[in-house]
């Protein structure tokens, strides 16, 4: 299972040493975990996807949740999210009209060329991670040279229903 | 207007007005300013001979007191000899706060002479650290780091303050409340949960209590009994536990697990209700953990939300403060009351109690048991670990909470000695006894220093058999008798004790023992007892790792 927890923090040094040396003292696996300030300086928000079954998942939030950094901690794989990912795909151009067709599959895919150059181009996307995924593949047969994500922020949609802070659901 | 102050001093101010009754430390050059400061203050102090005793002691003024225990040391070497100390309260989750020197903050990070990244280094063994680098912080971070370590689940706080803070000058305010938002431990258990839990309760038939270090934490004592009595339930105890429900009570079934008794082990093994109250299924305790309790609903209590469904699945979680939650179910809680199960438990207590051979030899359970009508089950035992530590939990009769001191989830040899200077620093009116090993005793042993020189009124038996007996026990019965470095060649304890100027006893027969310990007792000042006991003598029962809990070695079958 695979789960995306944002988590507010205190917005000082160590935080994120904190966090992340929990995730690997406790043995958990982080798939990505992107951290910025928010609205109010004083707090960042981390967005982590993690991977684990049921048991693994409860304990990583209720771990989160003891630090005493540790602001909230919501699920959001339990509300309405959603989440953009930024890549940078460095893409090599071996054939004379691989420029083109690369140009084109950017496009059609809404990504950028952010660096052209002799013998590469670049290319930058933003979106969810499966659309980010499909375009890594319409670029594989090129040969790709390089890659560089951001790891997944996410934000919950407005919706009726506020979803519970870990906190509340224990009450 | 409020005079100016440095860090250093308002360190100490700060201490004052969190009422520190004692500091136990050690010196060095990041925290002269420190240690300055204090000459000028009344605050007690007591210089140890290592920063390893510091921190136990300041532990076992902890347990023994109820109030966080504080310790001192410089950086670099100072700060990571107190780790140990410092794990050990975290995996107990006792109150402490830690205080360490810091190269100046420029330095930081320079590889500068005695730094250690302490902050670092302890981040996972404290309940919550702070490098201060404002000496406008200091105040306020002093005030939260009394009340994270001394509230909700308690534990280990530390505190790293750079030497040119310790120098840096501002006015002194101690704020009057904290504030920290993400810290709001829940203490009252969810209305809804109680009632589902008292509804299980009073449909139970074999209902078991399973207390542990969280009641004596939370000061539920009282009302664990008042529960106990009016469901008519058993009550088992973990290692922590001990002293939580009173060790003579019918209703009393000791300690649980590894080496718990075999009626305990058996009374869990067969109630269809679980109780668990303050404490969180160690592996010790459990056994194997898909076959503990098989037939038992499990309720579990506990501060800690992180505590619950970790390694056993249980059906009502209560997070809350056990006292707050006790009282709730006290109010409404009710359960007929049928003989059959008690009467079998009784009837298992009657036929399987614990026993050693009862021949002329001197035998540890004998000295232990000796301690015990001695000091009327009333004085403050720390122990040490090992086979020692084990048979203290099963032969001196814990009555009352706060007089138990062992370290219980780290076990960590070297414990029990400067604890237990601790304990008497806090309790002086209390007779305090330290039962330690030969091993274990020689961890910490500097500490004879300490209690001469601060008149430490402290008596401490050492069960000498020249073994690290617990780690020979398990090669005996597991690694076919291959005693691979546990045999001990020892210095004499006598001589060591008569050394640094305290009274040296030893005991080599068994009608010696009792007026040993009366003699020890009357000596007012430390006494070394060094009873030379049954060199094989083995713990009984035994759960084997990774058995199941009624899978006992030498007990009901
Ligand atoms: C610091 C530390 N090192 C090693 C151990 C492993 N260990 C557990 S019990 C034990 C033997 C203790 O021997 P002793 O203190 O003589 O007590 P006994 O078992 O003989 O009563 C050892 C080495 C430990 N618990 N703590």
């Amino acid at each position: 299972m695979r789960q995306t927890i944002s988590v507010l923090v205190e917005n000082h040094p160590g935080v994120l040493a904190r966090i992340s040396g929990l995730f690997s003292a406790r043995g958990f696996n982080i798939d990505s975990l992107a951290v910025g300030e928010t609205e109010d300086p004083s707090v960042s928000r981390m967005t982590i996807v993690a991977e684990g079954d049921e048991r693994t998942l409860e304990q990583i939030k209720k771990q989160l949740n003891k630090l005493i950094d540790v602001i909230t901690v919501t699920d959001l794989t339990k509300t309405k999210f959603i989440d953009r990912e930024l890549i940078l795909i460095k893409v090599g151009i071996r054939a004379q009209n691989d420029r083109t067709k690369i140009i084109e599959i950017a496009e059609t895919m809404k990504a950028n060329v952010a660096d052209l150059g002799l013998h590469t181009i670049t290319i930058e996307a933003v979106g969810e991670t499966s659309h980010i995924d499909d375009l890594i593949e319409l670029l594989r047969q090129f040969g790709i040279k390089e890659i560089v994500r951001t790891g997944k922020i996410a934000m919950e949609t407005e919706s009726r229903e506020k979803p519970k802070t870990i906190k509340e659901e224990e009450e | 207007m409020t005079t100016k102050m440095n860090g250093a001093r308002i360190l100490v101010e700060s201490l004052k007005k969190e009422n520190v009754g004692a500091i136990f430390g050690y010196p060095g050059g990041q925290a002269l300013p420190l240690f300055d400061a204090l000459y000028h203050s009344d605050l007690k102090f007591y210089l140890v001979r290592h920063e390893q005793g510091a921190a136990h002691a300041a532990d076992g003024y902890a347990r023994a007191t109820g109030k966080p225990g504080v310790c001192i040391a410089t950086s670099g070497p100072g700060a990571t000899n107190l780790v140990t100390g410092i794990a050990t309260a975290y995996m107990d989750s006792i109150p402490m706060v830690a205080i360490t020197g810091q190269v100046k903050t420029f330095m930081i990070g320079n590889d500068a002479f005695q730094e250690a990244d302490i902050i670092g280094i302890t981040r996972p063994i404290t309940k919550h650290n702070y490098l201060v680098k404002d000496v406008k912080d200091l105040a306020r971070t002093v005030k939260e780091a009394f009340h994270i370590a001394s509230t909700g689940r308690p534990g280990p706080v530390l505190i790293d303050l750079p030497s040119d803070v310790q120098l840096a000058e501002t006015e002194f305010h101690y704020p009057e409340k904290v504030s920290v938002r993400g810290y709001k431990p829940t203490y009252c258990g969810h209305p809804g949960q109680i009632k589902r839990a008292v509804k299980m309760v009073s449909e139970s038939k074999r209902p078991v209590i399973y207390a542990g270090g969280g009641v004596i934490l939370s000061g539920a004592a009282k009302e664990l009994k008042e529960f106990a009595e009016k469901i008519n339930s058993p009550v088992t105890m973990t290692l922590l536990g001990l002293g939580s429900f009173p060790g003579n009570h019918e209703l009393s079934l000791g300690m649980l697990g590894m080496h718990g008794t075999g009626y305990a082990n058996h009374a869990v093994q067969n109630c269809d209700l679980l109780i668990a109250i303050g404490a969180r299924f160690d592996d010790r305790v459990t056994g194997k953990i898909d076959e503990f309790a098989p037939h038992a609903k499990v309720i579990h209590i506990d501060i800690d939300p992180s505590a619950i469904s970790k390694s056993v699945a249980v059906d009502v979680p209560i997070v809350g403060d056990v006292k707050c939650v006790l009282e709730e179910f006290l109010k409404i809680v009710h359960r007929p009351h049928d003989k059959e199960w008690t009467e079998k438990i009784l009837e298992w207590k009657q036929k399987h109690p614990l026993n050693y051979k009862m021949d002329d030899r001197l035998r540890p359970q004998y000295v232990i048991q000796q301690i015990c009508e001695a000091t009327k089950g009333e004085a403050i035992i720390a122990t040490d670990v090992g086979q020692h530590q084990m048979w203290t939990a099963q032969w001196y009769n814990f009555m009352r909470p706060r007089e138990l001191l062992s370290s219980g989830g780290l076990g960590t040899m070297g414990y029990g000695f400067p604890a237990g200077i601790g304990a008497k620093v806090g309790k002086p009116g209390s007779e305090v006894f330290v039962i330690s090993g030969d091993g274990s005793i020689q961890m910490n042993i500097q500490e004879l220093a300490t209690a001469v020189v601060n008149k430490i009124d402290i008596k401490i038996a050492i069960l000498n058999n020249s073994y690290l007996g617990m780690v020979r026990q398990w090669q005996e019965l597991f690694y076919g008798k291959r005693y691979s470095h546990t045999k001990l060649e020892n210095p004499d304890f006598v001589k060591i004790a008569e050394a640094y100027g305290a009274v040296g006893i030893r005991i080599s027969k068994k009608e010696e023992v009792r007026p040993a310990i009366e003699k020890a007792m009357r000596t007012k000042n430390t006494v070394v007892m060094d009873f030379i006991v049954e060199p094989e003598e083995n713990v009984y029962p035994m759960v084997p790792a990774g058995k199941r809990l009624d899978d006992m070695i030498g007990s009901m079958a």
